[in-house]
């Protein structure tokens, strides 16, 4: 700051890793970042930017970046915040507004939009999104016989059945997500909750998850443990662990976000390069509905910087800095021309999916104590899963405490 | 401090020709050399300590008409502790209450006794004894995390200790193997610092006493029961008593090992943690403060009702009133008081 410099970020090459993190580990070249920062200190000597990394797990990051707020200290100008922590920051005076004219939010994806604001303010720029899609295994598919990837949870259990009927897919595991108790419990049963067309909060962010369509979807996860369509050890997978499974080829499906088609389509530790494929979710009736996750940009109500950082938040969330982030670390842009792009779209034959993905995305509850209502989504869905509660009666706690988290 | 530095030498010559015997002399000196150290210490456990205390007793937080957040602390009173007593937190709070103490009972015993059994081993004269006594500290040198990441690989579903079992026990689970896999891991890091207390302890007895038992005609047993024990008894419970409060305010290895929010390994500082990671300070300052209450109280009723030496000053205290020196080793043994 001595040196007057503008914008300081909190981590953000692993902000990725802040959703990532809790996410995945594995992801997070913080080259792209840096690289970015390198191209804005080079234009701008006189308003340098530095990082600042912050803790690795997501709820370190957000904790530090509260206490930095209470404490008022202008240690941070720029904040890379969570999509789903812009209620708890706004209503916590952590971020101020920004001037929304001045983001090209019409040119940006929808659902992503809808993150950045508290109360319709805006309150932090789109920088990155993400969203999860069903990877399946294209050379089990087709040795089945199978053509189309599932649309339905029915299709879906049928498709493993005829796989697992031929040799190639004998003992394969059917299908697996991120069912561990954390934040990717949250996020996957949030996605079967929508998929069946329930809801865990409606669009005034009052809870309504104490309906027979979310215990519908809730069941898809459980009866997949019951009758062993989900391995009994998914329970303990977080993403890595899941993506250990799939590179191994111990899993037909997989719900699991972009950045593990990378991964296991490169030269280290996987048996599955070139023999898989990703399609939207599926749901009850058709397609389901992803999760959404990604990063915003926000200013720190009490950064000295605020002229500069508002600067420095336009450059890095800018199409040409985003385009940059995808080819250096696939993360997906938040721009609408960026997943039309013919040539990234052959450089990324994942692009599509991925753009419907987000677009057919539902945001997790948008509250601000966003932490208890996670804790809360997690507990429900935990002990459904592990069958110390049947769907319903988990949901019709669930609906009780989120209504008292919520005040709604 | 030009002022206050000749102060001391002037009372110190004036009190000189007051001075009854050099002991009182000494205690004043010692005062003025600790006096540092305290100021530290207050500084640094005890400001905070009341610091914690003082935030249990408000609330941060809550939203306004306008949906922001109410800015700094309100007065709460008594509140954040009458709200852990009541509903859903209660359960969670007794059940915390009771995976504490019992993490804190089953693992302190076991690990006695393996300690006990690694100390008497390492005193043994051997070849290559110095090596077994290095190996058996490596777990006890392993910061925390790291043995409970390292356990976590061991814990994996597809892990080692699957694999040697040759069954799929899903460790990390919430449930009885969760709460096995925090006390095996806690076992193996912390038996060998009760291993090493109790060697000091051992390695003080002096050798005639066992020989005088041997000529006696005592059994190798009889001679644990009635020698090594009570001889090794305050090094014990001083260990047992380190290992307790550590035990009572564990955190990083379930935390780690199986995962937040496992009711079964879910202990009191954890729950303190989670209230503070949700910016709740006001009552996870309560939790906290709750906890430290247990732990003072067991420590206190430890030291009461065993007579754990801590401090290390009951001893000439003792022998001022018996005006016999060195009783308590010759008192022991000769009743051969068992703990």
């Amino acid at each position: 700051m001595a040196e007057g410099t503008a914008a300081a970020r909190p981590r953000p090459p692993r902000s990725r890793a802040s959703v990532r993190s809790r996410w995945s580990r594995a992801r997070t070249p913080p080259a792209s970042c840096r690289g970015v920062l390198d191209k804005w200190n080079a234009k701008n000597p006189d308003q340098k930017a530095r990082l600042i990394e912050l803790p690795q797990d997501a709820d370190s990051q957000r904790e530090k970046m509260i206490q930095n707020a209470q404490t008022k200290s202008d240690a941070y100008d720029v904040l890379v915040t969570d999509v789903v922590w812009t209620s708890e920051f706004a209503a916590n005076r952590v971020l101020i507004p920004l001037p929304e004219s001045e983001f090209p939010l019409d040119k940006m994806l929808k659902p992503v939009v809808d993150t950045t604001k508290y109360l319709d303010k805006f309150y932090a720029a789109p920088s990155s999104s993400d969203g999860g899609m069903l990877y399946y295994r294209t050379d089990l598919l087709k040795g089945a016989g199978i053509t189309d990837p599932p649309k339905t949870w029915d299709e879906l259990i049928a498709d493993c059945k005829k796989v697992q009927a031929t040799p190639a897919g004998k003992g394969v595991n059917c299908y697996a997500g991120q069912f561990e108790k954390y934040e990717g419990l949250t996020v996957n049963a949030s996605e079967v909750i929508n998929g069946a067309g329930g809801q865990v909060t409606d669009d005034a962010g009052k809870p309504d998850v104490d309906t027979a369509e979310a215990a519908k979807g809730l069941d898809f996860l459980v009866n997949g443990f019951k009758q062993g369509y989900i391995p009994k050890e998914a329970i303990t997978y977080k993403e890595e662990e899941g993506r250990m499974a799939f590179q191994a080829g111990k899993l037909i499906f997989q719900r699991q976000w972009p950045y593990q088609y990378n991964l296991a389509n490169g030269d280290e530790g996987t048996k599955v390069k070139g023999k898989f494929a990703v399609a939207p979710l599926p749901g009850l009736d058709g397609p389901g509905a992803s999760s959404l996750g990604g990063h915003n940009l926000g200013i720190s109500t009490y950064s000295a910087h605020k002229k500069s950082a508002l600067d420095f938040i336009k450059f890095y969330t800018s199409e040409e800095n985003q385009k940059a982030n995808l080819e250096l670390a696939s993360q997906a842009p938040t721009f609408t021309d960026l997943y039309d792009d013919k040539a990234l779209q052959d450089k990324y034959p994942y692009l599509t999916t991925l753009r419907d993905s987000i677009n057919n995305a539902v945001p997790r509850p948008r509250v601000v104590r966003y932490g208890d209502a996670s804790t809360a989504i997690q507990d429900a869905a935990y002990a459904a899963l592990t069958g110390t509660k049947s769907s319903a009666d988990a949901l019709k706690g669930l609906q009780s405490q989120l209504t008292e988290i919520t005040g709604k | 401090m030009a002022v206050a530095a000749p102060a001391p030498v002037g009372s110190r010559g004036k009190k000189t020709k007051e001075w009854k015997s050099p002991d009182e002399g000494q205690g004043r000196l010692a005062a003025i050399m600790l006096s540092p150290t305290f100021l530290v210490l207050i500084l640094v456990i005890g400001l905070p300590i009341l610091l914690g205390i003082r935030q249990s007793f408000y609330t941060t937080g809550g939203l306004d008409a306008q949906g922001f957040a109410i800015e700094g602390d309100q007065f709460n009173g008594l509140k954040n502790y009458t709200a852990i007593f009541h509903g859903a937190t209660a359960d969670r709070f007794w059940n915390a209450f009771y995976v504490t103490t019992l993490f804190t009972v089953v693992c302190v015993v076991i690990e006695t006794v393996i300690g006990t059994a690694m100390a008497l081993i390492m005193n043994r004269a051997f070849k290559g004894r110095s090596l077994i006594r290095a190996s058996i500290l490596i777990p006890w040198a392993i910061p925390t995390v790291v043995s409970a990441v390292l356990w976590k690989w061991i814990f994996n579903a597809n892990g080692v200790a699957n694999d040697v079992l040759g069954n799929q026990i899903l460790w990390s689970t919430d449930g009885i193997q969760a709460q096995m896999a925090v006390i095996i891991a806690d076992t193996w890091k912390t038996a060998p610092f009760i291993g090493l207390l109790v060697l000091a302890g051992l390695q003080v007895i002096p050798e005639e006493v066992y020989e005088a038992a041997k000529i006696d005609g005592s059994s190798t047993w009889n001679s644990f029961l009635h020698i090594t024990l009570p001889l090794v008894k305050p090094a014990l419970l001083v260990a047992v008593l380190f290992r307790m409060l550590q035990t009572l305010a564990m955190f990083d290895l379930p935390y780690v090992l199986v995962g937040k929010g496992k009711p079964s390994v879910e202990t009191l500082s954890i729950l303190a943690q989670q209230e503070s990671v949700n910016t709740r300070y006001g009552p996870a300052a309560a939790y906290a403060v709750l906890l430290f209450l247990y732990l003072v109280l067991l420590a206190y009723a430890f030291i009461k009702l065993l007579g754990a030496d801590v401090i290390g000053d009951a001893a000439p205290k003792r022998a001022k009133v018996k005006g016999q020196k060195r009783s308590k080793v010759g008192r022991s043994v000769a009743k051969g008081d068992m703990p």
